[in-house]
């Protein structure tokens, strides 16, 4: 019996790679000394104060809320009808719209933060906020019509023809029959959407100006001038923000049976 | 208006874009009927049935319900329903809410709505199932609480796509039963839409045949069974050995053969279930190419002058064997007579 001794051994590997960065940054914030460093040096939690001591993190985290939370939703609001329409009707050219969806993801993200900094910015004078918030809606978005697309797929069509025989508009169908039965797909978009943009950089980074910054791009330039366990801490509590969204997510509306 | 014109279609045409799928049809249904529209697939039924929900538009032409001209209104102000073959239930709401679906955007509420509801339930036996959602239930369940949902809106005309051909064999008896009462209890309007003519024959008052986009022929089950007027529809009703005719005689893959007996002249061609073909004496012959047992008869596959010949006999006369050379006739006095041939 082979297989026995030798699954537990793998499955131990696959979770010590998954989990051990984590537990790593976990044990590197409690520490009690000046620089970042693992093991810790003695246990305190004066770097998990000293992180909502830091004018610019509060400042930065709410940009990046705003952006996340703002441009997830714009991105859904945008891409499920857009979704709706390549799924449902054959819409002429739907492979380009296709295409050109998912072109974010594919092209490189600092190449996409250049040419909004060089032909939107710059020329049009358009404000850092805005530019932010346009360019996560538009990387949110491929991920938007991903999620909502397949979980359309997976909706048969006639419900809705059998809700309009039963005395629904067209638009009535959608919302009393269509939504409810993708709610669960536009959850996880919103949540793929929602740590995509919070955790992006390339784009952000030439994005960020003066006074407007996203917390990565924060956390990047206090690591440049300070080398305090902080930013450590901080982790830590984005990555249990992180747990906390799924574990609420899992909880009331069953999260995992989509994704 | 007459209850034999309860609904009619009249020189209704419907198209997808330029392809036209049924060509001017003409149809009366009569208040209470059981109609089938039987057909091949791609024969324009399941379009036509479309075009009385209102789910498609036609292209010319009127549906009138009722002595009301509802060619144009909208699908979901039609006093029609529709029994989905996949069923179509809500996956997010339990049998209870997907049967009160349509009533609630009726604007019933209350103890009245409850009523409908669970007296929807009673009739398709589903009265312990109300919080179930449609994952949990059978097929044949799910079929139920289609059948229920659409009821419960008490339409004038209740559509039926296939309604049995989810379903395994077992079920569909029981089924075909089932919808036969709710029609008979209710008095509804019924057409139900099916390419099995075993179907069609057991359950429906009237058949339409249908071939593409055109009637082909309409009659009572009796009718379509014992007296078809094509070749087509001899051949869907089971008559395997259909001929043309050419003046007193029938035309076949060797040329034309002279037959016992006189061919009206109005008749087009003939046609023969295996159980009217004489086995055993006649005036042709043919080769046992194939035979098959069916409990109380044995089908042989006869290789003959006249082609390929399906005949029957009670499985307690003795078996021919492969080989086997056996005289048969074609009597023209059990024929069916074809007005029109040409379709098959």
């Amino acid at each position: 019996m082979k297989n026995n001794l030798f699954s537990p051994i793998i499955l131990f590997l696959v979770l010590a790679f998954l989990i051990g960065p984590f537990i790593i940054i976990i044990a590197a914030s409690l520490s009690a000394g000046e620089t970042l460093s693992f093991p810790p040096q003695g246990l305190s939690l004066r770097w998990v104060i000293k992180v909502f001591e830091v004018e610019s993190f509060r400042a930065s985290f709410g940009i990046s809320m705003f952006l996340a939370i703002g441009g997830t939703l714009a991105a859904l609001i945008l891409g499920i009808p857009a979704s709706y329409a390549l799924s449902r009707y054959q819409v002429p050219g739907a492979e380009t719209v296709r295409t050109i969806v998912s072109s974010p993801i594919i092209v490189p993200g600092i190449i996409v933060g250049l040419a909004l900094l060089r032909y939107f910015v710059v020329p049009l004078n358009a404000g850092i906020l805005l530019a932010l918030f346009l360019a996560h809606t538009a990387l949110i978005l491929p991920y938007a019509v991903r999620v909502v697309s397949a979980s359309l797929t997976n909706l048969r069509s006639d419900i809705e023809e059998a809700a309009v025989l039963l005395g629904c508009s067209r638009t009535g169908a959608f919302f009393r029959v269509v939504l409810p039965n993708i709610r669960g797909g536009i959850l996880a978009a919103f949540i793929l959407g929602f740590v995509t943009s919070f955790n992006q950089v390339p784009v952000s980074l030439f994005l960020s100006g003066p006074g407007v910054r996203t917390l990565p791009i924060d956390m990047l330039s206090y690591m440049e001038i300070t080398y305090d366990p902080s930013v450590a801490a901080l982790s830590a509590l984005l990555a249990f923000m992180s747990l906390g969204i799924v574990f609420l997510a899992e909880r009331f509306l069953g999260f995992s049976r989509y994704v | 208006m007459s209850d034999s014109r309860f609904l009619s279609l009249e020189k209704l045409t419907l198209s997808y874009g330029k392809n036209v799928a049924v060509p001017e049809m003409d149809l009366d249904i009569g208040k209470g009927e059981l109609v089938a529209l039987l057909g091949p697939s791609g024969c324009g039924k399941t379009t036509t049935m479309r075009a009385i929900a209102g789910l498609m538009e036609p292209s010319s032409g009127a549906i009138v319900l009722d002595g009301v001209n509802i060619t144009r209104v909208p699908a979901n102000k039609r006093p029609v329903g529709l029994v989905f073959q996949s069923y179509a239930l809500f996956p997010h709401l339990n049998v209870y809410e997907n049967v009160a679906f349509g009533l609630k955007l009726m604007g019933v509420r209350g103890a009245e709505l409850d009523t409908r509801v669970n007296d929807g339930l009673k009739t398709v036996g589903l009265s312990n199932f109300a919080s179930r959602k449609p994952a949990e239930l059978s097929g044949g369940q799910q079929q139920r609480v289609s059948l229920a949902r659409s009821m419960v809106m008490e339409p004038k005309v209740l559509l039926l796509d296939e309604p049995l051909s989810n379903l395994d064999a077992r079920l569909r008896l029981e089924m075909r039963t089932e919808l036969q009462r709710v029609q008979k209890e209710s008095g509804v309007t019924m057409i139900f839409v099916t390419h099995d003519q075993v179907e069609a024959l057991a359950m429906a008052d009237r058949i339409i045949v249908m071939l593409d986009g055109k009637i082909e022929q309409i009659g009572t089950p009796e009718e379509i069974y014992n007296n078809p007027v094509s070749d087509f529809v001899a051949d869907f009703v089971g008559f395997e050995n259909v001929f043309e005719r050419v003046d007193d005689k029938i035309k076949t893959a060797n040329g034309d053969i002279a037959i016992n007996g006189t061919i009206d002249p109005a008749t087009k061609g003939l046609a023969w279930r295996p159980s009217m073909v004489t086995l055993g004496e006649g005036p042709f012959e043919g080769t046992v190419r194939g035979t098959s047992f069916a409990g109380g008869t044995r089908e042989y596959l006869l290789d003959t002058p006249l082609g390929q010949i399906k005949a029957e006999c009670a499985a307690s006369l003795p078996a021919h064997d492969f080989g086997a050379v056996l005289n048969f006739d074609l009597p023209v006095a059990k024929a069916a007579q074809l007005a029109r041939t040409g379709n098959l």
